[in-house]
């Protein structure tokens, strides 16, 4: 490429739905000059390997205001970036096997429902009604939020990629940072293996590889990737249209659009940058699915993958600028909720970087928490 | 025949125009392009559109055909059951 640039404002690393997100906000907020830096193609991480289901039954109240905040943004997202990103409002029904989750569940409600998400607690009849094919038996009571649902994630991936083009940001593709340049506790620039861009400010967006981005600049930060595998069926007729999901088993699945399901569970695993699927994980996935939805045994698998959860110490993620690095900016660690609260975080982080108040108040978020020992602790994570 | 018509991923229904239309419209990464149209992501896994596709890609792109990389393929070979996969495992000694 003749005209690789040489400066820019801005330069994103990694450019999976956080980092195409931001751009796009930046350009919304006036930046122009901005170069994303992408490794592999558009949603080659974990954007692309995830189940995009869009939860907003948290039990923290930053995490509710940021999975609302989110959905608020999803529900106009197709219009505002012209491009079809496929989201479907089908509700998340969040099972709970026992009394001590029924007792957190109803802490949960009672915060979701201050910050307006529409969720509320419903009897084994009720579940049924939602998702006709459930076991009963499996569960003792069940949570729902009618307005959690599921998005395509490549196309959202893609759509935000695009917008962000449209508004003046440069995507590169098979481009890799290779060192980011620092002088003087501030950021300098970006060594890449297409040359170097002189930057003031630089965004870790790189998923999976966070840990080692950072340690480009220098930094240290607490971040891991761990191995999740999902699976993916023949399409069937519309069964039902929610989420269902088990924080105990670690398991979720819905029948998108499409007519297939997607379906996932969490496994003890190693960190480490190994993603390829097992058949392992697939005898231990199929236990627990015909635990809870016995009518699916004679469902047809069409393919497995795995892919990476970025986590850290306390499954919340780290965003904001780094107090020892002037202008290195992390959107890292998401754990497996990175793509339902990336609209919200993306608006934070934009918004953060032109000196604005963000709307959510992300600052118990910093990398430095985990230093001070102040950790946040989320009750209602998946794996 | 009209292009329209001329279907060449059969699991997911997309035809060679559909496909011309998104390569225009930038999707020339056959990754992209996969997750985009959804083509190769049937039952079939793609064994028979891919290679159709593959032709059409180098075509735009103005490359030998070898040249353009095929989207990295996933398991299962054979499309399996869970029933199946439940029996297997309850005959393994534990
Ligand atoms: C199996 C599975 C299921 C999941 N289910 C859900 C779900 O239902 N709901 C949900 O909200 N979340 C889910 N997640 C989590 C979600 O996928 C992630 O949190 C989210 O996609 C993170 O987006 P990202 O842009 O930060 O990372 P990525 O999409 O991984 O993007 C980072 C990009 O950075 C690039 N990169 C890395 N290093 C460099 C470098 N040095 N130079 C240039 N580029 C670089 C990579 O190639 C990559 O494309 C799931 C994850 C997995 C694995
Ligand atoms: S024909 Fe395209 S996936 Fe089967």
């Amino acid at each position: 490429m003749t005209d690789f640039p040489k400066t820019a404002e801005v330069v994103i690393i990694g450019g999976g739905v956080v980092g195409a997100s931001i751009a796009y906000e930046l350009t919304k907020r006036g930046v122009k000059d901005i170069v994303v830096l992408e490794k592999s193609y558009i949603s080659s991480g974990s954007t692309g390997r995830c189940g995009a289901g869009v939860r907003q039954q948290w039990g923290l109240e930053m995490n509710c205001r940021l999975a609302k905040g989110s959905v608020d943004i999803f529900e106009q997202l197709t219009e505002e970036l012209d491009y079809d990103i496929e989201f479907r409002q089908g509700g998340y029904l969040v099972l709970a096997h026992n009394s001590t989750q029924v007792k957190q569940f109803e802490r949960n409600i009672k915060l979701q429902n201050s910050v307006g998400i529409p969720s509320r607690f419903v009897d084994k009849d009720e579940a049924r009604e939602i998702c006709p094919p459930i076991n009963t038996e499996a569960f003792v009571k069940a949570t729902y939020c009618p307005t959690d649902g599921h998005a395509n994630p490549f196309k959202t991936n893609f759509a935000y990629a695009r917008a962000a083009e449209r508004g003046g940001a440069r995507v590169y593709r098979y481009t890799e940072a290779k060192d980011i340049l620092t002088e003087n506790g501030r950021i300098v620039g970006v060594e890449t293996d297409k040359g170097r861009i002189s930057t003031n400010i630089v965004v870790n967006a790189s998923g999976p590889w966070s840990h080692e981005v950072a340690k480009l600049a220098g930094i240290e930060i607490p971040t891991f990737s761990e191995r999740h595998q999902c699976l993916v069926s023949e399409p069937l007729e519309p069964m039902f249209e929610t989420m269902v999901i088990s924080f105990q088993k670690g398991i979720y699945l819905q029948q998108v659009p499409h007519g297939s399901f997607v379906m996932g569970i969490g496994e003890v695993e190693e960190p480490n940058h190994n993603i390829r699927s097992t058949w392992q994980w697939l005898e231990f996935f199929t236990g627990e699915l015909l635990d809870i939805l016995p009518v699916l045994k004679d469902l047809r698998i069409v393919r497995q993958w795995g892919g990476s959860y970025n986590k850290t110490p306390d499954a919340a993620p780290i965003l904001g600028e780094h107090e020892q690095l002037a202008g290195f900016y992390n959107a890292v660690g998401f754990s497996g909720h990175g793509f339902m609260i990336a609209p919200m975080t993306a608006v934070c982080i934009a918004q953060l970087i032109v000196g604005e108040k963000p709307t959510v108040d992300i600052s118990p978020l910093s990398a430095e928490r985990f230093s001070k020992g102040e950790l946040v602790v989320e009750p209602s994570v998946v794996g | 025949m009209n292009d329209e018509k001329i279907i060449i991923c059969r699991c997911e229904d997309i035809t060679i125009e559909e496909i011309r239309a998104a390569i225009a419209d930038g999707y020339t990464d056959f990754e992209e392009l996969k997750r985009f149209l959804r083509v190769g992501m049937g039952p079939c896994g793609g064994r028979t559109c891919l290679p159709l596709i593959r032709r059409e890609l180098a075509i735009f792109r103005g490359l030998p055909v070898d040249e353009v990389a095929l989207p990295a393929k996933r398991p299962p070979t054979q499309v399996t059951t869970f029933s199946s996969v439940a029996i297997s495992s309850e005959g393994e000694a534990k």
